[in-house]
């Protein structure tokens, strides 16, 4: 009962790990408090939608289509509308305020755009909806799925990030935006590679949730929050820290749904998101405050 | 220059104020009138927007075009038939904006009805906003135990999908049998999504079952926006309980179906909330969408019900849903004769026509009873592609349950 537990939290978890990784590299590097991140990753999953059943075209092969797409996209949102807020703000804090402004403009475009296009109805298609028995649980063989590509994702970035040069980098302006220029960092390509990388993480996730969960144009905000939770107990920017935090908030939604009472779930995130937040102010992995 | 005396003035302010009043109570002028102006606020973005694009909007844009297509609104008393024209806002789905919205239509568009939004939220808060400006409020698609008493406080206002507790003591008594005739053990677990309607489902159902002698194995809320229903249903899978109740809105209504397949968990009667009745429904589940049941149903056997489902999939290029989509039709018709009737936009002749006339609808005959509408489908199920109606408040249910639902077969 314990292990089923565990396995199924885990699984759940690692849908919250895929939909934070990339709003952590978006405000943790590009400083950008993207509102609009819940609607790319619906749009993401409407474009899957489209592909399976306009070109009958499986969705793990639609990722080498929306990944691309969403990294092009987010490079252009970046470039004209975000750059000449970040060139012009002074500090971290007018510049979030300025991009919470206009990602929640962004977040009525793209819902607009999508609620214009495929109306305001549910979508849903079935992919790999068969169960998968692992150690005597049976789970959705499209949830393991997406816990095998956070997994992977979050691990090949992590070693990107860690191990090559634009990595270190990235996470140089991650943790001294200021400094950075100093060593020869260009901050305004790194930002922007950075928050494109971010949207290219958010369709990706959007992708493999449109596997199993019901859509609507108008879901985007859930995700939106959920993402900011993990990413703010993770530690903004961290990438091992939003996985970490996606999987603990997936284990623990389910042990208390199991073992205490389902109707309080959302209390135990919460619950958890502010002790992390009193212990460890900047997030589980985050660094202390400077 | 001129300069008015205060009498002057006085005088003038009380010629126009009776001049105005004068004219406000003259019928309007047939060549004045190019057309019957109906408004509403709908959630066309924000969390409402799916429900209201299901149920709400589609209804409005089909009877608008069915109205018009006929040539419009006989208003005998002014000798003209008049053409709807539609003043349409978004409410984002927040209620502030919907009555916001409704002030606006009343008082700056002064158009001649207003047509309600969606849900019970917003419906009961926007009643105010109808009575005080005096429309007549067709509420179609709210569910609300204070229907009785609201209906009393806003005398304009109708209430026409019933309450929690009709919907909850007819899925009981259908189960009742079911247990009599031997088809079912005693043992019924509940979850319910705790958010308005799924609390009034659960409030009423919880002690109609035990009433009727049920054991209930499980009963629990989960919070709304959940979306892994595994360590719920792995649980109620092992408790033996062969009747399995949801009080869910959609998207959870999908994912809970979704999962009880993975999970194998079969219950004999498997009856699921808000969205069962969706035209989407039989997509995302597949061959599996057979045999389970939900809120709401349909006569499959009416002709007047196949056109309106023919009429409505040509427009909008889907079905209407199954439930709350016919109710809301219906009320549109109900508007439409009872102006008739009164051959003049006098609101508060209408108000009293829809209270106490009796209508031809979709839905057959219809007359409300103390401003509700008693006439209504509480459990359907999905019988060879139709979801078909096995209660009915005031009718026999035309159908009968198939129970034991056949186990659920993997995509």
């Amino acid at each position: 009962m314990l292990l089923s537990a565990l396995l199924t939290g885990l699984v759940l978890g690692g849908t919250y790990a895929l939909i934070a990784m990339g709003l952590t590299l978006q405000y943790g590097v590009a400083r950008i408090m993207n509102l609009a991140y819940g609607d790319v990753i619906i749009a993401a999953a409407f474009g899957a939608f489209v592909l399976f059943n306009l070109a009958g075209l499986n969705p793990l092969l639609g990722l080498l289509i929306i990944v691309p797409a969403g990294f092009v996209l987010s490079y252009l949102i970046y470039a004209l509308m975000l750059q000449p807020l970040a060139r012009r703000s002074g500090d971290r804090g007018r510049l979030e305020v300025d991009s919470i402004l206009a990602t929640f403009g962004l977040l009525f475009v793209i819902q607009g755009i999508a609620l214009v296009v495929f109306g305001s109805g549910f979508m849903s298609y079935s992919f790999l909806a068969v169960p998968i028995n692992i150690l005597g649980t049976p789970l959705a063989a499209n949830r393991v799925l997406a816990f095998a590509l956070a997994v992977l994702l979050g691990g090949g970035l992590y070693l990107l990030l860690t191990r090559t040069r634009w990595g270190t980098a990235i996470r140089a302006v991650a943790v001294a935006p200021g400094s950075a220029p100093l060593v020869g960092i260009d901050v305004d390509r790194v930002a922007r590679f950075a928050f494109a990388l971010g949207g290219a993480l958010a369709a990706a996730g959007g992708v493999i949730i449109s596997m199993y969960l019901t859509f609507s144009a108008t879901a985007g905000v859930v995700f939106t929050m959920k993402a900011l939770v993990v990413v703010i107990m993770g530690g903004v920017g961290n990438i091992p820290g939003a996985l970490a935090a996606g999987l603990i908030l997936g284990v623990v939604e389910t042990l208390v749904a199991s073992f205490i009472d389902p109707g309080l779930t959302l209390a135990a995130t919460y619950l958890i998101f502010l002790a992390v937040l009193v212990l460890r102010p900047s997030g589980l992995f985050g660094r202390n405050a400077s | 220059m001129t300069t008015y005396g205060r009498r002057t003035i006085l005088r003038g302010i009380g010629a126009s104020a009776i001049a105005a009043t004068a004219l406000r109570s003259l019928p309007a002028f047939a060549q004045d009138r190019k057309a019957v102006r109906i408004g509403y606020a709908i959630s066309k973005t924000g969390a409402n927007a799916a429900g209201a694009g299901i149920t709400t909007t589609p209804n409005y844009l089909l009877w608008v075009k069915d109205v018009n297509d006929a040539g419009g609104i006989k208003l005998s008393k002014l000798g003209v038939q008049l053409p709807i024209e539609v003043t349409e806002y978004d409410d984002r789905s927040s209620a502030e904006e919907t009555v916001r919205a409704i002030e606006r239509l009343a008082t700056q568009d002064k158009v001649d009805f207003i047509l309600p939004t969606w849900g019970t939220g917003p419906n009961l808060a926007s009643g105010p906003s109808f009575d005080k400006f005096g429309y007549p409020q067709l509420a179609a698609t709210a569910v609300t135990d204070m229907a009785p008493q609201v209906a009393q406080r806003w005398k304009k206002s109708f209430w026409l999908l019933g309450g929690g507790h009709d919907y909850a003591n007819a899925l009981v008594q259908l189960l009742v049998k079911q247990r009599d005739a031997g088809k079912i053990n005693n043992k019924v677990a509940i979850i319910s999504v705790a958010d308005g309607f799924g609390i009034d489902l659960s409030k009423a159902a919880t002690p109609a079952f035990k009433d009727a002698g049920f054991e209930l194995v499980y009963d629990k809320s989960y919070p709304l926006d959940t979306s892994d229903f595994a360590p719920l249903l792995n649980e109620i899978a092992g408790l033996g309980a062969d009747t399995f109740a949801a009080f869910s809105y959609p998207p959870d209504t999908f994912a809970i179906t979704q999962q009880a397949v993975v999970a194998n968990f079969n219950p004999k009667v498997f009856y699921l909330g808000v969205g069962t009745a969706f035209p989407v429904y039989p997509k995302i589940a597949g061959p599996n969408h057979n045999n389970v049941m939900g809120i709401g149903g349909i006569d499959p056997d009416s002709p007047d019900i196949e056109a309106y489902f023919k009429r409505h999939t040509e427009l909008i290029g889907e079905a209407p849903d199954s439930w709350a989509s016919a109710v809301t039709y219906s009320s549109l018709q109900i508007l439409h004769q009872a102006i008739e009737r009164v051959g003049d936009i006098d609101r508060d002749a209408v108000a009293s026509e829809i209270s106490t006339g009796e209508f031809d609808t979709i839905l057959g005959k219809l007359k409300l009873k103390d401003n509700q509408l008693w006439s209504l489908w509480t459990v359907g199920q999905w019988q060879d592609g139709k979801f078909v109606g096995l209660s009915h408040t005031e009718r026999e249910g035309a159908r009968e349950p198939i129970v034991p639902k056949p186990n659920w077969t993997a995509a």
